[in-house]
């Protein structure tokens, strides 16, 4: 299937603000892109699909400067261009949000979103209407934070609407947003999604990636769908239902999505009641009230909340990243003196970051040593592993995880950024923890990958791990977990059970809310 | 982390917290700086009569003019997450040029001029073959001090002593601040460029990619921001102070000569870390690398008043304090998430 104009009726009259021909792309031993058609119509938004490592992320850093294709033209406007680099595609009005965060640390909130456009006075940074206009532009996305905060001190999802803001606070013709939803909660996509449709009636043309169906048919008015590096089609997304979408990206007919569904994990029937993990009044001043938990051998415990409602705090004060200055931690009945991450490590808990980027994987290493690197410090250093294990032990979670390509000796820097994901849980898995903190695992990670990935969480479960599993799409959790913990505020406020459905979870969250605003009424 | 702003959604008191926040982290350093240049300061005045006198504060300034200057520019270079080796090797070079082409008659001004285009124009070439070639920038600039103290001797191998008298009125030239305090032109030139550093480095775009680039290139860059320009520049800034400098220095030493001015990289990259820039990156200010020179000069004042120690007491203050101003940066970077 190609770009045909009969398909897609709606359009007439309407030039495409981009088209991009017959675009190649080539790595070393990698054909990331081959002969893809693209374009953009104005006042639309264009939903890229594809399955991990498809091509989607290179297409829009081929079309923004960030790689030069070896092949193919693209128009903008008409005119064909070709961009030096982002800068370049910026100044003609190309806006990007790329994949995962990419900001400055250290800097702050404000200087972050209007680098190299700092309102001046005199030729100076004029300090004062940065973070006032900072602050306009976050307040319009419904975000109150402080704009003169460093970067680094905000969970990875405020990165991202910082992020995106800096993309939107511009005037552009074309906004590109590459998974800027992946570590949303369900009220910042609604705002995101509220922008969204403010710029395209405005005429803006958009394209936006997500790997969320619901997300997708919510928003976009049109798809391209790629598979391995080709174009697999251009459909008007009311044309096409979920099934055929899927089937497309995947390449396979799938009896239903409801499969999707069967295969996907579900919480077992009764988990033990030994307990492996036991924290009492485990908190820590700023961070999570104190809180009492209990994991029990081959048990999901899943925590829902809001964004910013202490989910990751907690996990990192399980796992010793952020020392907790109240409670005991119990392990097997022992207790553990949380100084460090080394310590929860050595009694056998593991913690997979949501920030992948940051203290995640290890880039400029292979699939094969970054996994060997958690085996080995799993198995002690003075241990050597042999080869042949390894070999096998490598292979093993490759297919286990599909991570793509699946060469162990590929750079992990140079995967898919829902296959860098897949590496990193790998990594943890390996090691074979008594209780695993999962944050966020599926983020950036395809429909078919993320049943897997779920099936995989209850499997393990049941052979008697502890799982402690966080995750924004309450629907995952519900199904998932044995017991729901659900925080707010940095508290947590209850404790679900089995049954719990997504609804219980919301009401919870929503119930109190209501409470605390009559309070201050 | 602890700290991190939850959006206010939930009503948070964090963000109450938050306003009243004291300084940020990375400010600390700078103050420490301060604090301990004050200490220091206190400790001569209490032993030793004579020590809080205005000269003594003016000559900290006046005998270490040139080492602020070399430690502004590596300043720029620091924060890009670079560092520049060569500096010490291209004073050197300069005074030397400076000294060889005075003898030879040119003009005062035409001298000025060719050594300031020559440290720019060498720091230019590092800087590319940084950027373009993706070379570590230590590499680089090794070579270059390589090159530079090699081109010193080309020039002449002996010491160069220089008679221009516009360079000796220059140099002897004292500016009386009040009846019996004065400093040279030096020093007023070293402040100057301090402030236009200050400017440049913290109130500019230019200045904000540079903290950017040091942060995070691979972010900078898909930021669409100038990064080529930056990392480029930093280095020319640098060549271009450390010509200045050597400037100062032949008019401090009235010579030019191959080994002026050994291990002044170092000396400088000391003052900029102990005044509270990261060597990793990102994080630094110009007036704490003017505060890091100071403490440095400070030291050495004590021991040359003490008057029995050896001045290689000196080395052993700096490293000793060099290693407490880096571990005291991990704590508090460690604090951060
Ligand atoms: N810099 C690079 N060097 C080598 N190979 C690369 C590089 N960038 C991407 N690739 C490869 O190109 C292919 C397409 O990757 P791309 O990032 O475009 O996938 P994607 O569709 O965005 O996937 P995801 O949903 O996981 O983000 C992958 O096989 C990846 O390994
Ligand atoms: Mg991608």
């Amino acid at each position: 299937m190609s770009v045909d104009a009969k398909q897609a009726p709606r359009e007439a009259g309407r030039a495409a603000v981009v088209q991009m021909r017959g675009i190649s792309v080539e790595f070393p031993g990698v054909k990331a892109l081959q002969e893809v058609d693209f374009r953009l119509l104005p006042g639309e938004v264009h939903a890229l699909m594809g399955e991990n490592g498809a091509g989607k992320s290179t297409l829009i850093k081929a079309l923004t400067g960030v790689y030069t294709p070896t092949a193919g033209v693209t128009l903008l406007d008409g005119r064909e261009v070709s961009f030096s680099g982002p800068a370049d595609a910026q100044d003609s009005g190309i806006s990007t949000v790329y994949q995962e965060v990419n900001l400055c640390p250290n800097l702050t909130v404000a200087e972050n979103i209007l680098l190299g456009r700092e309102p001046r006075r005199f030729g100076a940074v004029d300090g004062r209407a940065c973070r006032a206009r900072a602050a306009e532009l976050l307040a319009d996305m419904g975000l109150h934070i402080d704009p003169g905060s460093v970067l680094a001190e905000h969970p990875i999802a405020i990165q991202q609407l910082v992020a995106i803001a800096r993309a939107v606070a511009v005037d552009a013709k074309v906004l590109i947003l590459d998974e800027p939803t992946s570590s949303l909660d369900q009220d910042e996509v609604a705002e995101l999604f509220r922008i969204m449709r403010v710029l395209r009636d405005r005429g803006v043309a958009i394209l936006f990636v997500s790997h969320f169906l619901e997300q997708v048919y919510e928003i976009s008015d049109r798809m391209t769908v790629l598979r391995n590096g080709r174009l697999v089609g251009e459909h008007l997304t009311a044309d096409l239902s979920r099934l055929d979408l899927v089937s497309l990206m995947i390449g396979r007919e799938l009896g239903a999505l409801a499969e999707v569904e069967r295969l996907a994990g579900q919480a077992g029937e009764e988990a033990s009641t030994v307990p492996v993990l036991q924290a009492t009044g485990v908190g820590r001043k700023g961070s999570v009230a104190p809180f009492d938990l209990q994991i029990n051998r081959g048990e999901v415990v899943g925590l829902a909340g809001l964004l910013g409602s202490g989910r990751t705090e907690l996990a990192r004060l399980l796992f010793g990243a952020d020392r907790p200055d109240s409670g005991q931690v119990r392990i097997d009945g022992k207790a553990l003196h949380l100084r460090s991450p080394r310590a929860a490590i050595a009694a056998g808990i593991a913690y997979c970051s949501e920030d992948r980027k940051g203290e995640g994987v290890v880039a400029d290493l292979s699939i094969r040593d970054n996994l060997i690197l958690a085996m080995q410090a799993a198995n002690g250093w003075a241990r050597p592993i042999p080869r042949k294990t390894k070999d096998q032990l490598v292979e093993k979670w490759i297919k286990a995880l599909d991570i793509r390509p699946a060469d162990p000796d590929a750079l992990v820097g140079k995967l898919s950024g829902g296959n860098q994901q897949k590496v990193l849980l790998a990594r943890w898995l390996i090691t074979k923890p008594k209780v695993l903190i999962l944050d966020e695992p599926t983020r950036g990670i395809d429909i078919g990958a993320k049943t897997q990935i779920q099936k995989l969480v209850a499997e393990l479960a049941q052979e008697g791990m502890a799982v402690v599993y966080i995750s924004a799409e309450l629907e995952e959790v519900a199904r998932l977990s044995h017991r729901v913990v659900v925080m707010k505020d940095r508290s947590k406020i209850a404790e679900l059970d089995q049954h719990a459905t997504v609804d219980d979870i919301m009401r919870l969250i929503a119930h109190v809310d209501e409470r605390s605003e009559a309070v201050a009424a | 982390m602890t700290t991190s702003a939850t959006p206010v959604k939930g009503k948070a008191p964090l963000g109450a917290i938050l306003r009243g926040r004291s300084v940020p982290g990375r400010v600390v350093p700078v103050i420490a700086t301060f604090v301990l240049f004050v200490l220091l300061f206190g400790v001569g005045a209490a032993r030793y009569e004579g020590f809080t006198s205005g000269q003594v504060v003016a000559n900290l300034f006046i005998d270490n003019a040139f080492l602020i200057v070399i430690a502004v520019g590596m300043t720029f270079v620091i924060v890009t997450g670079g560092i520049d080796l060569s500096v010490g090797a291209v004073v050197a070079l300069s005074t030397m040029v400076a000294a060889a082409s005075l003898r030879a008659g040119l003009p005062a001004p035409l001298v000025v001029l060719l050594v300031l285009l020559m440290g720019s124009t060498l720091g230019l070439l590092m800087g590319l073959v940084i950027h373009y070639f993706e070379i570590q920038p230590f590499i680089v600039t090794l070579a270059g001090m390589f090159l530079a103290r090699g081109l010193c001797f080309v020039v002449g191998v002996e010491s160069i002593s220089i008679k221009d008298p516009t360079f000796r009125s220059f140099a002897t030239a004292a500016i009386p601040l009040s009846q019996n305090v004065s400093i040279t032109w030096s020093v007023v030139i070293a402040l100057a460029l301090v402030a236009v550093a200050v400017w440049v480095l913290h109130r500019t775009r230019f200045g904000r990619t540079a903290y950017a680039v040091g942060g995070s290139e691979s972010s900078a860059t898909l930021m669409g921001l100038p990064v080529a320009k930056v990392k480029i520049g930093v280095y020319v800034i640098s060549g271009l102070c450390s010509a200045i400098a050597g400037l100062l220095f032949s008019l401090y030493m009235l010579s030019g000569y191959g080994l002026h001015a050994v291990g002044m990289e170092l000396d400088a990259i000391a003052s900029v870390v102990i005044g509270g820039t990261l060597l990793s990156g990102g994080v630094g200010y110009v007036l704490g690398s003017l505060l890091g020179v100071l403490v440095l000069g400070v030291i050495q004042t004590l021991i040359s008043f003490q008057g029995t120690l050896s001045s290689w007491w000196t080395k052993i203050a700096i490293g000793t304090l060099l290693l407490l101003f880096i571990v005291m940066q991990r704590v508090f970077m460690r604090r951060q998430p």
